[in-house]
């Protein structure tokens, strides 16, 4: 019996950039046949990091990556149009010149993936973002919750696409998951991506508040039949934010998705990640279960606010070879 | 060379540069013993000896040691250092047993990391295996064991360590499997002469150097290191009360015919063609993330590995092309490195070894998959492996290939999952994947496997025994089974042999004019001494009384010489057809504890009801009087009252393990077992030992007494009345030692019961390697049946069972 034909070990894309995932008739057999062994995805999850391990130049080049793969971050009652502009200087400059040009990385231009504010701070974060090329990106649909009327959470898309943002997360309502309405949960994310235009949707499942991973690999696969262009953990406001097994699961469906109908979706691990070692845990996930292309930032974010700073003091340790103060690192 | 890369082309290409474990303490190690090692015997580190052996690295194939080649003269020493110190040893207390075994799992995290990286060195497998698997359990057999030592007074009451062990391990699981040996019979205050493998030798020393640290007492634990002649010498030694073997089950043949007849307690630990099957309703992703558990932990170096991945046809296509993808993903290279799957075969004979089947897989049809990226050339690498289009019949289906090999195969139904994956010699492990638990939990109790793992693979613990069934051998290693292998009750230590020529066995049938000697007063069976119509009672086969095959009979004297009958003169044939009945009763092995007690009731009533009968025929038979025949029947009701009580209270139990997982000790029956009935006790010796094994679920082919079986036909018409179902006891009369060669030959049965003479139990030892089936054995040793502490109880119950350890991983 000849062997059979070569099997890619992850989903082949074309190059260049991505056709953006148009979705798809909700298939129910499909949602319904979505099966996770929570057990077994524990065990998985535990031994990503001990089974592959970044060390040396390579953990710094791939910590210089991560910082690319930030939406940097800021949701908080108290945000005021300064803090936000703070938040952008950093977002442009993420690592100080000294360390990069010690790195050889002198010439890399690097910035964060994004900045990610309230709908109400949009217009702040775009005027501060002004020719670097960052988007931003900006939460909606009654961020955190998400239990506001249609329309009105449809208004809050429309107002922060016309504010500039390139770039939306909104929140499931989180009954319909909880309830298995998938054509419910379908129509609204459908809602969603049509009010976005042109800006991608990413669409937050609030995993800590859905009880199973298999209601989690379930939304997951209708938020991404609806057209999400990214599927995202959190708000980083539920007790349970982004876990290694949660993002397991989701990353499985984005794979299987992807083998199905050729679209490649977006990852976002958000909340809770805020130290250069989980970081590399989630990339060792990407990298492992969907390959090295997702682990560009059109398929793959970090939502973070405290990260960035880990990673610069992670950073400089390769550098100098001495642990460094948080102080000296640029405030965000 | 991805050391030199920049960290500008790192960051395009995220590959994951080297992280190599250093191994710098390691070679301090060995370089402060100068590379040279003796054995470890008697408290002292020797010297090295004259013959040696190096052991090298299988990655890189640096010589690491030159360790000490065991003669018989060293084995000696050890065993006799290991005699001197048994007294002393298990008269102390189980606590300060404990104490010993406590400080030697502290030492081991002390030097986890020089453990787990001389592992690594010495086998080749990746140090994630020895630093998060192999090492940790180490500390946790101790110690779960420590705390058997304590509790050993309250836990086994009536027992005792079983003496002075041998035991010899493999290379797979160097220190691991000294961990698994050592713990228990420390535990049970036996001493121990261990051999590790040649090609591992270095962590059995290491670990013999923390038990001197420890301050062990010299002699308790001993390390002869050589090969397999070393291993041959330790087995052979005279002066051992046990052997344990883990290796291959050609080697655990061997053992078995070499110890045959010794009076050695014996435990096997041996090969295995695992099946691991994946149902419709699995979560698949987590399905091939357990095929790389099961095959490809150890380089598939690994008794228990699902090497025989079983697919249900709707998923087949599916599961193997996100198999092979997963394939791809899989790194191979130096077992230090922290990014690696797959580290390098422990010897060049094992390399050739999984070359050479993997041809004559693609000789016999099989399609070879493999990844596409190349594994190192210099060292004993092998890339992971898959054969598809395999069918049950290949040499690659039934052997076991002992390296990174897998063969696929696939379904339809649960049932035919079920038959295929018990299709096999061994019966060491099996997986199972389905998110249906009325599916899982109705597989699992049907595979013959000492270890069904349900959503996971490879999953071990201390508190959860582990061994194997059919070829793959038999005891276990781990939970409250594993320490029953290293103890004895003192019941039984205590039992002296037989009185002189009480063993003589029947002359056999007569020839035509051979019965009218004088005294032969002509009788019939019922015990008159009226003459009736002659009725010679027939054997019983299959719930259908049968004339033997051969159609002869034999004379039946009393004690006193006088004839009272013929019985049926069983041979070979019988055997055969008592067998095939029995294998065909499989409804009585399942059937329910609380069904097989009413009909153990149901015969107690009736034979209690036909008591006087059964009293005239014992005393007509043995020449007992009125009482103690009268005594000899009562037993027998209360024997049969007894495992009726017994019959639906040893469903098992559920091990305390560290995992979120539901462990299931359940106790199962063995499936066919012959009984070999002494002579003394004719009705009673036969109960207490039928009766057990039925109660529990066994179907057994049993052989009376050979002098006196007619109180054990006439209970056979009593059996008929009592709803036994057919096949489920079947009856054989005639030569006991002729017969239980039979039974002991034959690889139907699953285990044998033997009461008889030293010689047949020496002979049904040696017959029993054939299928590596349980024996127990008397060893000529006499047990008075009259007596519950010696005749009934604990003792029989558990030998009527073997544990299946069903691993149950949950979580919503």
């Amino acid at each position: 019996m000849p062997p059979l034909a070569t099997v890619a070990a992850h989903p082949v894309l074309p190059s260049g950039p991505l056709p953006r995932n148009p979705g798809a008739p909700l298939d129910l057999d499909w949602v319904g046949s979505l099966r996770v062994d929570r057990s077994a995805a524990e065990r998985r999850a535990a031994t990503l990091t001990t089974r592959r391990s970044v060390k040396g130049a390579a953990q710094a080049a791939w910590l210089l990556k991560a910082i690319t793969l930030i939406d940097l971050t800021t949701l908080s009652g108290d945000d005021t149009p300064a803090r936000v502009r703070r938040l952008c200087a950093k977002a442009r400059a993420p690592v100080r010149r000294d360390l990069l040009t010690e790195l050889g990385m002198d010439e890399l231009s690097l910035s964060v993936a994004a900045v990610c504010v309230y709908q109400a701070m949009v217009g702040s974060a775009v005027a501060a973002l002004a020719g670097s090329g960052v988007p931003v990106a900006s939460v909606a649909t009654a961020f955190p919750a998400g239990l506001t009327p249609l329309e009105t959470r449809l208004a809050e898309i429309h107002a922060a696409v016309d504010a500039g943002a390139a770039e939306i997360d909104v929140v499931i309502n989180r009954r319909f998951a909880l309830a298995a309405d998938w054509p419910a949960l379908y129509d609204e994310v459908s809602a969603f991506r049509e009010a976005c235009r042109g800006a991608h949707l990413k669409v937050i499942l609030a995993t800590g508040e859905l009880g199973t991973l298999r209601t989690v690999a379930r939304a997951s696969l209708v938020a991404m039949l609806a057209g999400a262009d990214f599927v995202k953990t959190s708000t980083g406001k539920e007790s349970v934010n982004a876990t290694l097994p949660v993002s397991l699961t989701m990353a499985r469906v984005v794979r299987d998705y992807a083998q199905r109908t050729g679209f490649a979706v977006g990852f976002k691990a958000a909340g809770g990640i805020r130290t250069a070692k989980e970081a590399l845990a989630w990339m060792i996930l990407m990298r492992e279960e969907l390959g090295r292309r997702w682990l560009e930032s059109d398929l793959f974010r970090f939502g973070a606010s405290g990260l960035l700073g880990d990673i610069e003091r992670q950073l400089e340790h390769f550098v100098t070879g001495r642990y460094a103060a948080l102080y000296a690192q640029p405030l965000a | 060379m991805l050391a030199t890369m920049s960290v500008r082309d790192l960051f395009e290409s995220l590959d994951y540069g080297p992280a190599p474990e250093a191994a710098d303490a390691a070679h301090a190690y060995l370089e402060r013993h100068d590379r040279r090692f003796g054995h470890a015997i008697d408290g002292l580190l020797e010297k090295i000896g004259r013959d040696t052996f190096e052991t090298s690295d299988p990655a890189t194939g640096a010589t690491l040691a030159v360790c000490t080649q065991g003669s018989a003269e060293d084995v000696e020493r050890a065993v006799r250092a290991a005699r001197a110190a048994l007294p002393a040893w298990r008269a102390l207390p189980g606590h300060e047993r404990a104490r010993y075994l406590y400080a030697l799992a502290r030492q081991v995290q002390k030097h986890a990391r020089l453990l787990a990286v001389l592992e690594t060195l010495d086998n080749g497998k990746p140090i994630r295996e020895t630093r998060d698997i192999d090492v940790p359990l180490v500390a946790r057999h101790l110690y779960h064991h420590a705390g058997w030592a304590s509790l050993m007074g309250r836990e086994f009451p009536g027992t005792v360590g079983v003496g002075v062990c041998g035991q010899v391990i493999p290379w797979n699981f160097p220190l691991l499997m000294v961990a698994w040996k050592v713990a228990p019979a420390l535990a049970a205050g036996c001493t121990v002469v261990l051999k590790p493998a040649e090609h591992t030798p270095l962590t059995a020393l290491a670990f013999a150097e923390l038990a001197i640290t420890v301050g062990l007492p010299p002699g308790v634990l001993n390390v002869v290191t050589g090969d397999g002649r070393t291993g041959a010498a330790l087995v052979e030694h005279p002066d051992l009360d046990k052997v344990a073997f883990t290796g291959s089950t050609e080697v655990g043949r061997v053992i078995r015919e070499r110890t045959a007849g010794r009076g050695l307690a014996l435990t096997l630990e041996l090969g295995g063609k695992s099946p691991f099957i994946v149902f419709d309703d699995a979560d698949l992703d987590a399905a091939v993330e357990g095929v790389v558990d099961a095959i490809w932990l150890n380089q598939g170096q690994v008794c228990c590995a699902g090497s025989a991945l079983l697919l249900h046809e709707p998923i087949e296509q599916a599961f193997l092309r996100k198999l092979r993808a997963r394939m791809e993903t899989l790194r191979v290279g130096s077992p230090l490195d922290k990014t690696v799957d797959m580290g390098a075969l422990v010897a060049p004979v094992q390399l050739e070894r999984v070359e050479r089947l993997v041809r004559a897989g693609i000789e016999e049809g099989a399609a070879c998959h493999q990844p596409s990226w190349r594994v190192p050339a210099r060292g004993l690498f092998y890339p992971p492996t898959l054969l598809t289009g395999v069918e049950p019949s290949m040499t690659v289906a039934r052997e076991e290939i002992f390296g990174p090999v897998l063969v696929s195969m696939s379904f339809r139904t649960p049932d035919e999952a079920v038959e295929i994956a018990n299709h096999s010699r061994y019966g060491l492990a099996a997986s199972v994947w389905s998110e249906s638990l009325a599916l899982a939990l109705d597989v699992a109790p049907r595979l013959q496997a000492g270890v069904v793992w349900i959503n996971a693979t490879n999953v071990f613990d201390a508190a959860a025994g582990f061994g194997g069934m059919k070829e793959s051998g038999f005891g276990r290693e781990g939970g409250r089974e594993g320490m029953h292998a290293y103890l004895v009750d003192e019941v039984e230590r205590a039992l002296g042999p037989y009185p002189e020529g009480a063993q003589r066995p029947p002359a056999g049938p007569e020839a035509i004019g051979e019965a009218s000697e004088a005294g032969d007063a002509p009788t019939d069976n019922t015990g008159s001494a009226v003459r009736g119509i002659d009725r010679t009672p027939k054997l019983y086969i299959g719930g259908k009384q049968v004339r033997p095959d051969g159609g002869t009979s034999y004379p039946v004297r009393g004690a006193d010489g006088r004839r009272l009958g013929e019985a049926g003169w069983g041979s070979r044939k019988d055997i055969r057809d008592a067998v095939e009945a029995a294998r065909k009763a499989g409804a009585w092995s399942r059937a329910s504890g609380h069904a097989r007690a009413q009909v153990m009731y149901f015969l107690a009533e009736n034979l209690s009801a036909d008591l006087e009968r059964f009293v005239a025929r014992l005393r007509d038979l043995t020449g007992a009087g009125e009482a103690d025949a009268r005594r000899e029947v009562d037993l027998c009701v209360e024997r049969l009252f007894c495992y009726a009580g017994y019959a639906d209270k040893r469903g098992g139990a559920v091990q305390d393990v560290p995992q979120r997982a539901v462990a299931l000790a359940l106790n199962e029956p063995w499936g066919v077992v012959g009984v070999s009935a002494p002579d003394e006790a004719p009705l009673l010796a036969f109960v207490s030992l039928v009766a057990p094994l039925l109660a529990l679920g066994n179907r057994v082919v049993a052989t009376p007494s050979p002098r006196w079986p007619l109180a054990v036909t006439d209970l056979v018409q009593l059996i008929e009345a009592s709803d036994v179902p057919a096949g489920a006891l079947n009856v054989v009369t005639g030569e006991r030692d002729a017969l239980a060669k039979t039974l002991a030959d034959h690889h139907e049965v699953a285990c044998h019961w033997y009461v008889g003479s030293a010689e047949g139990s020496a002979e049904v030892e040696r017959r029993s390697a054939g299928n590596l089936k349980f024996t127990w054995v008397n060893h000529g040793r006499r047990r008075d049946w009259f007596d519950p502490s010696q005749g009934e109880g604990e003792a029989f119950v558990r030998r009527a069972l073997q544990v299946k350890n069903v691993w149950v991983p949950y979580g919503a």
